[in-house]
């Protein structure tokens, strides 16, 4: 019995956790924009503006849910669900901490890439139950686009589970840090087991993984439908894409899960590549800053800070490049990430024989 | 196709580079200078663009055209603006008077009465053809630009400061006026008719 508090407890505290980021993040992202075109993005709502999406979402709330009259009435209603539970559900399988994570199963990170692919599948339902062409071409887009995006950004994480060998994403974290059971080499030469800190990261500990990460990167950019991949939305011309017709707490469940997205997307790119919840300090002699900066409070500062920092460059790269072709980007993922991520399984497949 | 990334990376990172500038170049308040300033697009180089329009406002022109306004000590009445005005928005019903009412300052004489004087600014096309033919320039535009109302009707208005009660007052004082002119005549058509 208790056990079922305990988990009723994780599910409530992280999807408070994503409608908390959401708010955060759509207010961040304003700010963001806003600066960086020289405006001041909202200043009146509380200070700074800082209850303008809190006082959004409350409107967002009263909201009339409109069905269009020819809408498919339960593919209608049951998308922005659909989008969101498999967001959510992405959540589970990420440590926090040192021995903190909702549910540790060994093949977590095949899970959460299996469990993300179901929002293709409502945005869909979406598009095609709005019964609207804008919503249709949007949903057809979004569909091509994220399951090709799927092949680089899973070679990119084979290129890592292959150095990693495991898919439990703690073993994964715990393998990045003074923690770890085996030895780690910076670079492949320089015994780091010690010394953790940023030189036990896995962009450091293969350096092709480092073309790796971005190949991920640019990947989950893809996923989760931002800019410069943001043609299922669109909104110069396809009004807002798969989400036009949705109103209120719907839209904003499409929006919640879009922002959930994101910090989920990065989050994994933190975890696979920049050293999960270990701390970016090595251990300098008799400094041991590593060791004091290692524990559950500090892990989950470490996580959060690092993926807040990729949730910002992406928020900072959708306010710089424009909107790519259908074309080019069929044409950088199949042409240009998908040989380059096959590139780095293969150098990881003898980087593991020969290096480590 | 090497030549391709690279040259995306760098054109994207030129990009990057100069929109991070901008994020953390500061968003100090903009300083409030005319357009007329030779200064005006130098200091929109540095802080923000957003003028916070109620707390701040760039200073306009005093001569523009903007929302009218009536002197109605001024007015003679004569309905020049309302008959010159191309969408028909001014609205005048004047009332004789039975003698000069006094004078406006620029010495104009004034002998009507305007029961009526409506400008409606929903209609208004901002052309300012009343007030150049306003022989007392007395309706001129003025730098009020910002007007915001609830109601429709809140947009037509009212320069007229006579109460109705008076309007009708003055109306039957010149009924009576006229009846008596034209009592008078008749006398004195009937006398010159009786003496011949």
């Amino acid at each position: 019995m208790n056990y079922y508090i305990t988990y009723f407890i994780a599910a409530i505290g992280l999807f408070s956790f994503s409608a908390f980021f959401a708010l955060f993040g759509v207010y961040a992202e304003r700010k963001i924009s806003a600066f960086i075109q020289d405006r001041l993005g909202p200043t009146e709502t509380g200070k700074y503006g800082s209850l303008q999406t809190l006082a959004d979402i409350l409107k967002m709330l009263q909201k009339e849910l409109i069905i269009p009259a020819a809408a498919d009435k339960w593919l209608f209603m049951l998308a922005p669900a659909v989008i969101f539970i498999a967001v959510y559900l992405g959540f589970a399988a990420l440590p926090w901490a040192p021995g903190l994570i909702p549910s540790k199963t060994n093949i977590g990170l095949y899970y959460i890439f299996a469990i993300i692919s179901i929002e293709t599948l409502g945005i869909l339902m979406a598009g095609w139950g709005s019964n609207n062409k804008y919503s249709i071409l949007g949903a057809m887009r979004s569909a091509a686009q994220i399951i090709s995006y799927e092949i680089p950004a899973g070679f990119a994480i084979i290129s890592v589970v292959m150095i990693a060998q495991t898919l439990d994403l703690q073993v994964i974290s715990a393998q990045q840090g003074i923690l770890a059971t085996e030895k780690i080499k910076f670079a492949g030469f320089w015994d780091v087991s010690q010394i953790g800190g940023l030189f036990s990261w896995n962009v450091f500990r293969a350096p092709h993984l480092l073309i790796a990460f971005v190949i991920y990167f640019i990947a989950s950019l893809a996923e989760s439908n931002r800019a410069p991949f943001d043609i299922p939305e669109a909104e110069s011309e396809l009004v807002a894409g798969f989400h036009t017709e949705f109103t209120g707490i719907r839209f904003a469940l499409v929006f919640l899960a879009e922002y959930s997205m994101m910090f989920l997307v990065s989050m994994i790119a933190v975890i696979l590549f920049l050293g999960a919840w270990n701390t970016p300090l090595p251990n300098i002699g008799s400094v041991k800053l590593a060791t004091w900066t290692t524990g559950v409070a500090w892990g989950i500062l470490w996580v959060v800070i690092k993926t807040l920092g990729l949730v910002g460059v992406q928020m900072w790269i959708r306010w710089t490049l424009p909107r790519l072709r259908v074309d080019q980007l069929m044409n950088l993922c199949w042409k240009v990430l998908t040989p380059l991520a096959f590139g780095c399984m293969l150098i990881s497949g003898v980087w593991r024989l020969w290096l480590m | 196709m090497v030549q391709k990334v690279i040259k995306a990376f760098t054109t994207a990172w030129k990009g990057l580079s100069l929109t991070i500038r901008h994020l953390f170049a500061g968003n100090g308040k903009r300083e409030i200078v005319t357009v007329s300033d030779s200064n005006y697009f130098k200091q929109l180089e540095h802080g923000t663009n957003t003028i916070q329009y109620p707390k701040q406002q760039l200073p306009v022109p005093e001569v523009g055209r903007y929302q009218l306004d009536v002197e109605m000590d001024d007015c003679i009445v004569c309905d020049l603006c309302a008959k010159v005005c191309p969408v028909n928005c001014i609205d005048i019903e004047s009332i004789k008077a039975t003698e000069a009412i006094g004078q406006t300052s620029d010495g104009t004489t004034k002998r009507l009465y305007a029961a009526k004087f409506d400008i409606d600014m929903a209609k208004c096309m901002y052309c300012g053809l009343c007030t150049i033919v306003c022989p007392t320039e007395c309706i001129t535009m003025t730098n009020q630009y910002d007007k915001t109302v609830f109601q429709l009707s809140d947009l037509v208005y009212q320069f007229s400061d006579m109460s109705p009660e008076d309007a009708a007052e003055k109306r039957a004082l010149f009924d009576k006026q006229q009846a008596e002119k034209q009592a008078a005549k008749l006398a004195a058509m009937k006398q010159k008719e009786g003496g011949a």
